[in-house]
């Protein structure tokens, strides 16, 4: 089975295989980013911009704002969760206060 | 290549979906294949459902479109009948109750907590009285706007509600703009105040005299969401009242061919206005959209304008008591961030048999006007109960406080909003005073940049926001200041951003005060604002606690319904069958 991801009412939140998985309004701790000056970025997503799979990995470009310093903007390609096994469709969230690393999206062809 | 949900789209959409929509409704939540929910959710937007946020599945927002905002003779009671009997959900709001109408921007009705399997009697009830959901959400005309005492006003030009009603009938459930790349919001203006607030629209009739007649003007690709706000620029058209239809045809027959179809972010007019400008807009109407010679624009009267104004003068609300043209009277009743309980809906629409004609009209600052009272009938209807809660002369932070719907249940929203709005005003009202010419003063509180609360044009913006306090992370809010509509409209400054929320009644205070000591005479406060950098600003925004007590300031977000007792997302009843039972999960 493919995993079928989209961002959905005005990039409120991510579906992945027709189910809510990841909403806006969270923080996300961003590491290594040229998204802003900070070290750590204390990222307040506001909206999904793009969602792609780069198996197993579900993956997201968010619009949002670093909440010290105040700079906004769209992330690089940030994992927001896993489907290890495509048959079963299951999604495993990762945990957003956790320190994340975005970066580039290696299936590009495979944007859903 | 086009997004997911123009691929939905094409499959079905429109007129159609009902059929579906009733088949699912009559064998219940469970009948929608789970692999189909999107889709499904999608479509059923364009009949006024908008599935629930996270915790709430199974629950719907139904959106009822009352074009101009009028609600004939005897269909106020049935829109209070719906909420008292299907609106109810698992648990209460604390300042509203059981069961809420919700007044909106845009002069239509929200109800919530509305079950899938209810809607085949609710539409039964509505359409019986002539109401309908059928656009008021999707990718197509939205709920016309326009100034909601149109034909009761002493100050309009030209009575634009046979327009807009024209409109709505002609444009309602018409194949030809069913599916359009985004959502198309449409306003008429007839009066000398500007209360269609046609500015923030897509497309806009604004009245204006050319040959002697007064017709309109036309402005395209207004719109305050997603950090684009932007003013409808005139495209240099006047038609007369009589061709506005036609306009309206060619200009959603433009954006349907040449609106972005494959990224939704881009697909709204204003980002095609940006790209080619008014000039080619209007060249493109003329050779692809219309069959007759547009006329250039006529002399508009927009000087006049003072609706949501900041000037302190004319109409900057509908609120109050105010003479007809034909001797009668309307009562603008301000109705606290556009929420009514039911059981207050049902007696409103005896109110507006008992006093007036039964009509009654719904304004873009969320308040409910009664018309056509007779003078002799005013001092008994001002005694009445109800105008106690719903008062036609409230103090200005009530009056002035508009929110959109939060967390409670939109799944884009930062934070609460309503309750907190509600909180906000009355804290205000005790502890702040305005100076003595000023009976407007307008704070907008949108919870997320969709800006459903329109808040860059508010004396006071509040947009939600995330911050931390003491470590933790709170809801907050960033502040603007100085928006407005009026001739020259202005978007507010943001001048002090990610302001723990409880810090913002005090915040205002401190501005408030400051705005007083440092005036100059008969400055008012939009008039400060411009005169200020926003460093300046900055400065007169002093965020502080005081005893204001903000109840939430957690993520209101991850709960299933924040005035739950056990607010736990694990906890959600959701979703429910029929009877609003849980029903079992699979897993």
């Amino acid at each position: 089975m493919t995993t079928d991801v989209h961002q959905l009412d005005d990039g409120a939140w991510i579906s992945v295989n027709d189910s809510r998985q990841v909403n806006v309004s969270d923080l996300w701790l961003l590491a290594e980013t040229d998204f802003c000056g900070c070290e750590m970025a204390d990222f307040l997503a506001e909206g999904f911009v793009e969602v792609g799979v780069d198996h197993p990995n579900i993956e997201a470009r968010v619009a949002g704002q670093c909440i010290a310093c105040g700079e906004s903007g769209v992330t690089n390609w940030l994992t927001v969760g896993r489907v290890v096994d495509p048959d079963s469709g299951e999604f495993y969230g990762v945990v957003h206060e956790s320190v994340h690393f975005p970066g580039k999206h290696a299936g590009d062809s495979e944007l859903k | 290549m086009p997004t997911k949900v123009e691929g939905w789209k094409d499959e079905l959409y429109g007129n159609e979906i009902r059929e579906n929509l009733m088949e699912f409704a009559e064998e219940g939540w469970e009948a929608i294949p789970e692999d189909e929910h999107d889709a499904w959710f999608e479509r059923f937007k364009w009949w006024g459902l908008y599935h629930q946020r996270s915790g709430q599945e199974s629950y719907f927002m139904m959106r009822i479109g009352t074009p101009n905002g009028v609600i004939k003779p005897g269909q106020l009671e049935v829109i209070g009948e719906v909420a008292r009997d299907y609106a109810q959900g698992p648990a209460d709001n604390p300042e509203f109750g059981p069961a809420v109408c919700d007044w909106t921007t845009r002069q239509s009705i929200q109800l919530h907590w509305i079950k899938l399997e209810d809607i085949p009697e609710i539409f039964e009830k509505l359409e019986a009285v002539g109401l309908s959901t059928q656009q008021a959400c999707g990718d197509s005309w939205r709920n016309i706007v326009g100034c909601p005492v149109a034909g009761k006003d002493k100050h309009e030009h030209v009575d634009a509600w046979p327009v807009a009603e024209e409109l709505h009938e002609t444009f309602k459930g018409n194949d030809d703009y069913s599916n359009l790349p985004r959502k198309w919001k449409v306003a008429i203006t007839g009066c000398d105040e500007g209360c269609g607030q046609g500015d923030i629209n897509d497309l806009a009739f604004e009245p204006a005299e050319k040959h002697g007649e007064v017709g309109f003007n036309v402005r395209v690709g207004g719109g305050l969401s997603r950090k684009e706000a932007r003013l409808a620029r005139d495209i240099d058209v006047w038609v007369p009242a009589d061709q506005a239809a036609d306009v309206a045809h060619g200009m959603s027959a433009l954006f349907r061919e040449y609106g972005d179809r494959e990224d939704r972010f881009n697909a709204r007019i204003k980002f095609l206005m940006d790209e080619w400008g008014p000039e080619k807009m209007r060249q493109v109407l003329q050779d692809e959209f219309v069959d007759f010679e547009l006329e250039t624009a006529g002399e508009d009267m927009r000087d006049k304008y003072t609706y949501n104004s900041g000037g302190q003068t004319g109409h900057n609300d509908h609120v109050g008591i105010h003479e007809q043209p034909d001797g009668k009277y309307y009562v603008g009743l301000n109705v606290l961030v556009g929420r009514m309980g039911a059981e207050d809906t049902l007696e409103l629409a005896e109110l507006a048999d008992e006093y007036g004609s039964g009509e009654v009209r719904l304004t873009q600052r969320q308040n409910v006007i009664i018309l056509d009272v007779p003078e002799e009938d005013l001092e008994d209807l001002k005694s009445e109960p109800l105008l106690e809660d719903y008062s036609p002369n409230p103090s200005p932070f009530m009056r002035g406080s508009i929110a959109c719907t939060g967390t409670e249940y939109c799944s884009l929203s930062i934070v609460e909003t309503k309750n907190r709005q509600v909180r906000y005003a009355r804290w205000l009202k005790e502890n702040v005073e305005l100076p003595a010419d000023h009976e407007d003063f307008h704070i907008h509180l949108s919870g997320c940049t969709a800006s459903c609360a329109q808040p860059q044009i508010a004396d006071v913006s509040l947009r939600g926001m995330k911050t931390r306090k003491d470590g933790e992370p709170v809801e907050a809010l960033d502040i603007g200041l100085g928006g407005g509509l009026g001739e020259d409209p202005r978007f507010a400054d943001w001048v002090e951003m990610r302001v723990p929320a409880d810090e913002v009644p005090g915040a205002i205070r401190n501005l408030v005060n400051s705005f007083k000591q440092l005036r100059g005479g008969g400055e008012t406060f939009r008039d400060f604002v411009e005169a200020r950098d926003e460093e300046t600003l900055a400065d007169l925004v002093e965020p502080e606690e005081t005893d204001y007590d903000d109840p939430y300031m957690h993520n209101t977000k991850m709960t299933w319904y924040p005035y739950a007792e056990d607010d736990d997302m694990q906890s959600s009843p959701a979703p429910t069958n029929g009877q609003g039972e849980p029903i079992e999960s699979d897993d």
